[in-house]
């Protein structure tokens, strides 16, 4: 870049502080991002990374502190003005419209229009083709949002940044859904652009990613600054124990498995998919032992989520049989899995795992609010036991909010709202969980407590099954690992025997075996 | 003072101040436009309604005003009942229809008393509430679509059903008084406050107690956890294993048993008849949407919020008509009905305001 800029610093976040009702969020916080530098942004949920973020993205004014933009001085009231600064950002939870095609997501906003208001999506579209074939970002522009993988629609708001040639690029914890492929490519391109001059802010909690692609890190801890380092000058234990205030144990302690009897029986399931017209899933069977975690590894996108509104009951069976605790259950209602063993960590905790606009007690009872506990025979809520049930599980499970019981669901961070409905579904005493990436957008600490609460459920003799995209977990966690690739499981793998090289190369489809039913 | 300004009651019976000051603005700006004169009188009668009459008369006045809002009472609380679970039932009007074809049916052709009469009204509605369901829940047919066309056909079969018991050299149906006195509602007594006028009936008393009972559903229950459930987050509800189909269902047939009622509570007081030549669906049910936004979606809101607008309504006709054609009082009413439908925007303006100077008063600490 031979261009001279009038400040060493694109974006400086200088003494920001923002206050909420009963909350110091930001806490004199500085952060100074380079020209042409990837600045890594690393803190627990709750330390005020995505308020801070905020706070520059103009959807909160800050009580104190200045910003600067190439030493400047600017306000920044609305996306609006963040956008005329050349601020872009993806956001963690996609700001996309379902009915809408990726191309019109895109350009959503910044409509290349001609004459007489008429849109000229050709123009878009060759734009969006050539930067998708840049950054290798794969995408159907044509696709509906609502039809897309989590993955895609991840792309999507890559892209729509990119569209608009934004200078300053804000990634909030955009690998969460990436494989592990696709985090690589991503990198690059994060490193591409950072090469082109374009400043990066690169939010996450995922230390491998941040030292593998940042040149700096910045730390905040419940929402105080704590500092920032070159990554070439630290290692992870340094940045984690910067981030939690202690040292953490990566790697989860467990005894070997003792499986007992057969508590899931999964045979030549098929799922129809919604996006295309072939099948997700493709006969797949397997089983699921009393006191074991089996794990479902993949590339997002193989056919994981219809397996599992499949074995859930949210979808229907093409075909196949499932078999619970002895209990054929292809064909029963998902009220009826549900109070016969079965629970369920959604994938996607905003659409289905809680009711936003209800408070949390309400939401902590929505797989049990028909039992005679909270319902009298009449119909009736019992609001006291409600309210006594809901705060022993925010006790038991530190299910952290604003008010207790009474927050609305959708007040609370996300990984909050995660530790909700495991408690949930946990406390259900099921006799087999399904958990689907229980761990997405969580972070260290976090993890760590998710991981032993399903190996907790292990030895308590529950068959659990864990649906993963996160390798780390895909090697740590489970006692069995089955791959699925374009909906059907290609191999079975023993974490301690089997390398992330390995299941690499079956989850890209390079390698399958036949599979044999245990 | 913005703590009070904070809770939800409050700014909800503020935006509703709001909007009905807003629309009795512009309804006086109408009246100023097309003939300066009489803007400013006419516009105190119309809020002055009842009490525009001799204070002998007013209690009299206030009865037919009291006879007309249980209906109306009733219809926003179909509205609203349906509106919480995320369907909006613009077919409460068509269901409103189908109660008054059964409750004028079996009170002049069949004799019937005033409760079977009542109830046969109610099933009325509820039936056609329910095929607005069935279609909703089977068929992804949206519930407002499906709920035009219904009223329509409810309209014009009610037309030709009750042809048959009208008067001979008119298009109304006959007086239930005169066929049939065991189908008018009891008054119980309650017409002696009103200066004696038997439009006021025990329907009063009733509606009061079905608008207790929704709100106790939808606050106290296992249903409205439901229903409520359902209408913020469907899918949510898929999940947690709630049976979709028979909500749908259910909360449609209940709305359509309200707004049945509320036809069978108008015309068994005797004090309207219906007219077989009729080629609009009756107001009742559409003003119910604007009782209910104005009642804040608030089922105690709407006794409140439909009396003001049946009060705006009947004061519609003091305007006076030296000055202006008789029409103009449905559009001094409608102006104000309209405004009704702001409640909701001005609610969130308020929100967004107090935030702001909230986040100001933040600043300073």
């Amino acid at each position: 870049m031979g261009e001279a800029h009038k400040s060493e610093y694109a974006i400086e976040m200088l003494h920001i502080t923002k206050v909420f009702p009963g909350i110091i969020a930001n806490d004199d916080i500085t952060l100074q991002l380079r020209h042409g530098e990837i600045h890594a942004l690393l803190g627990e949920n709750g330390a005020g990374k995505s308020t801070l973020m905020s706070v520059l993205f103009g959807l909160y004014q800050a009580e104190e502190g200045t910003i600067k933009k190439d030493g400047q001085e600017v306000k920044i009231n609305d996306p609006n003005d963040a956008n005329d600064l050349g601020i872009g950002m993806v956001h963690q939870h996609f700001k996309l419209v379902e009915c809408f095609t990726v191309l019109d997501n895109i350009i959503l906003g910044d409509e290349p229009v001609g004459t007489a208001g008429m849109l000229k999506k050709a123009e878009a579209r060759k734009k969006i083709v050539a930067l998708s074939e840049k950054y290798g970002l794969q995408v159907n522009p044509d696709a509906l949002i609502s039809d897309i993988t989590v993955g895609m629609q991840q792309r999507t708001e890559i892209l729509k940044m990119l569209y608009r040639d934004n200078e300053i690029l804000i990634f909030d914890e955009p690998t969460a859904v990436l494989t592990p492929q696709e985090i690589e490519e991503l990198m690059q391109i994060m490193k591409n652009l950072a090469a082109e001059g374009k400043s990066i802010l690169f939010i996450s909690h995922k230390l491998a990613e941040i030292m593998a692609v940042a040149d700096r890190c910045s730390v905040l801890r419940k929402g105080k600054y704590i500092g920032t380092v070159e990554t070439k000058n630290t290692t992870m234990e340094e940045l984690s124990a910067m981030m939690v205030g202690r040292n953490v144990n990566f790697h989860v302690d467990k005894q070997p498995a003792n499986p007992g009897e057969v508590l899931l029986d999964v045979q030549h399931v098929t799922v129809a998919s919604k996006a295309h017209g072939n099948n997700a899933v493709k006969d797949v069977s397997f089983k699921v032992h009393r006191g074991e975690i089996v794990c479902i590894a993949g590339i997002d996108g193989n056919g994981q989520s219809e397996l599992v509104y499949g074995l859930t009951g949210l979808e229907p069976l093409v075909s196949g049989t499932i078999i619970m605790a002895g209990e054929d259950i292809t064909k029963a209602s998902i009220r009826k899995r549900s109070v016969s063993g079965m629970s369920h960590i959604p994938e996607d905790r905003h659409k289905h795992g809680l009711v936003l606009d209800y408070p949390l007690e309400f939401n902590m009872i929505l797989q049990t609010y028909f039992k005679p506990q909270f319902t009298s025979p009449i119909g009736f809520l019992r609001r006291k036991n409600i309210r006594e049930y809901s705060d022993r599980l925010i006790e038991e499970f530190d299910v952290r909010s604003g008010q207790g019981s009474v927050t609305p669901a959708r007040a609370m961070s996300g990984g909050n709202q995660q530790k909700a409905i495991i408690a949930r579904e946990i406390d259900k005493q099921p006799e087999v969980l399904v958990a689907v990436q229980p761990t997405r957008g969580l972070d260290v600490g976090a993890i760590e407590s998710v991981h032993k609460q399903l190996v907790a459920q292990r030895d308590a003799g529950k068959a659990v099954l864990l649906i993963s995209l996160e390798l780390d977990e895909v090697m740590d966690v489970p006692d069995r690992i089955l791959v699925m690739y374009e909906g059907e499981i290609v191999g079975e793998l023993d974490p301690k025997k089997t390398t992330q090289e390995e299941l690499g190369l079956y989850m890209a489809g390079a390698k399958r075996d036949e599979v044999k039913v245990k | 003072m913005r703590k009070v300004l904070k809770n939800e009651g409050v700014q909800a019976f503020l935006a509703s101040i709001i909007c009905i000051l807003i629309g009795l603005l512009i309804g006086y700006i109408v009246l100023l436009f097309i003939n300066p004169a009489g803007a400013g009188d006419s516009t105190l009668n119309v809020i002055k309604n009842f009490l525009y009459k001799k204070p002998a008369r007013q209690m009299k006045e206030l009865g037919n005003t009291m006879a007309k809002t249980m209906p109306l009472i009733l219809c926003s609380l179909s509205i609203l009942f349906s509106y919480k679970v995320g369907l909006f039932n613009i077919g409460a009007a068509g269901q409103y229809v189908a109660g008054a074809c059964a409750s004028l049916y079996a009170a002049l052709a069949w004799g019937w008393g005033w409760l079977p009469c009542m109830l046969f009204a109610i099933v009325a509605g509820a039936l056609l509430g329910g095929i607005t369901g069935l279609l909703k829940a089977y068929c992804n047919v949206n519930e407002v679509i499906s709920g035009i066309m219904l009223n329509w056909i409810a309209l014009y079969t009610t037309n030709t059903i009750l042809a048959s018991v009208k008067e001979s050299t008119s298009p109304y149906t006959h007086y239930i008084d005169k066929v049939n006195k065991s189908a008018l509602l009891p008054t119980a007594g309650i017409d002696s406050l009103f200066g004696n006028n038997n439009n006021v009936t025990i329907a009063v008393p009733l509606t009061i107690i079905v608008a207790v009972v929704i709100w106790i559903i939808l606050s106290k229950t296992r249903l409205g956890y439901e229903l409520k459930a359902t209408g913020n987050n469907r899918n949510a509800a898929k999940y947690a294993g709630m049976a979709q189909n028979r909500n749908i269902i259910l909360t449609l047939v209940i709305s359509g048993a309200l707004a049945g009622l509320a036809a069978s509570l108008l015309y068994q007081t005797g004090y309207m008849r219906w007219e077989c030549t009729q080629s609009s669906v009756p107001s009742m049910g559409f003003n119910g949407i604007a009782a209910a936004f104005l009642g804040g979606l608030h089922p105690i809101g709407a006794i409140f919020s439909s009396f003001f607008i049946q009060h705006i309504t009947d004061g519609g006709q003091y305007v006076n008509t030296n000055f202006y054609s008789p029409q103009i009082s449905d559009v001094i009413s409608s102006v104000i009905i309209y405004l009704c439908g702001f409640v909701l925007f001005i609610k969130l303006t308020m929100k967004k305001w107090i935030a702001k100077s909230e986040e100001k008063k933040g600043a300073k600490n």
